[in-house]
């Protein structure tokens, strides 16, 4: 899977906030196809991972409790304009993609 | 117990622990392995206590006016509920989004790194109407804050 991140940071008075969007269909393995009448697989991301100049700065983990096209947003002190933020995720299929974004 | 039977001990675990390493270095384990982080048992739990406890140790929460939950009180559409949750607790460690009537209640955890803040923001699905509770660690303890979203067309089903 690749360019399944958009991530946007920005610095303001010494918080950076990290907002990012990613595509995903995050099935719950509840859901049936209706046309089918089977049951639709499991596929959603477990884990996030946000790095800053190598320091992790933020580590999510997901259910399928979230919605489709996830869209994730935290805050950090301590970045700086122009540095390189890092995001990366895993599915429970083991899939997974990683971007680096420039803090604005 | 004797200097010798720790000292034998110390060197087994410093082993074991060396010989994981250089295997995730080398690329021996695949992405599911490392992904053993990720907390099966608490994300398959049915009940709120035990997928805390599974998951930050601790079940016992006590609310919080340092937390706040923003979410719509009326959801139109269950499969996308936008969820923020802030806090001011010092020392915040992680924070935990549940969405209490889901078939899998733990939605969301958030561990929060270096510097990082006591806020965390996310869409969520949700079943039916129900509290969204955001759970804090901070200091080995958990709080907790909740607010009722009215859900007329839930997410979670087919």
């Amino acid at each position: 899977m690749a360019n399944t991140i958009k991530i946007r940071a920005k610095e303001k008075g010494g918080e950076t906030t990290v907002k990012a969007l990613i595509s995903h269909p995050m099935e719950t393995g509840g859901r049936t196809d209706k046309k089918t009448g089977k049951k639709i697989p499991a596929h959603f991301i477990q884990e996030v991972v946000c790095k800053h100049k190598g320091a992790t700065v933020m580590t999510a983990e997901w259910s399928g409790g979230v919605s489709k096209n996830p869209y994730i947003s935290f805050k950090f002190s301590g970045g700086a304009k122009g540095d390189d933020i890092e995001l990366s995720w895993t599915d429970n299929k083991g899939e997974g993609d990683s971007k680096t974004g420039k803090i604005k | 117990m004797s200097t010798e039977m720790k000292r034998r001990i110390f060197l087994k675990r410093s082993l074991a622990a060396g010989a994981v390493g250089v295997a995730a270095g080398a690329g021996l384990l695949t992405p599911q392995e490392i992904l053993a982080a990720w907390n099966k048992a608490a994300f398959e739990a049915k009940e709120l206590p035990s997928a805390l406890n599974e998951l930050l140790g601790v079940s016992d929460h006590e609310a919080s006016a340092d937390i706040n939950v923003k979410a719509p009180d009326i959801a139109e559409n269950g499969a996308v509920v936008p969820v923020t949750i802030s806090t001011s607790i010092a020392g915040a460690e992680s924070i935990t989004l549940i969405a209490s009537n889901n078939p899998v209640p733990l939605v969301a955890n958030f561990k929060l790194g270096q510097g990082a803040s006591g806020f965390a923001s996310t869409r969520i699905k949700m079943g039916k109407t129900g509290d969204v509770v955001a759970v804090v660690k901070a200091g080995g303890k958990l709080y907790s804050a909740k607010k009722e979203v009215k859900v007329t067309i839930g997410g979670c089903g087919g």
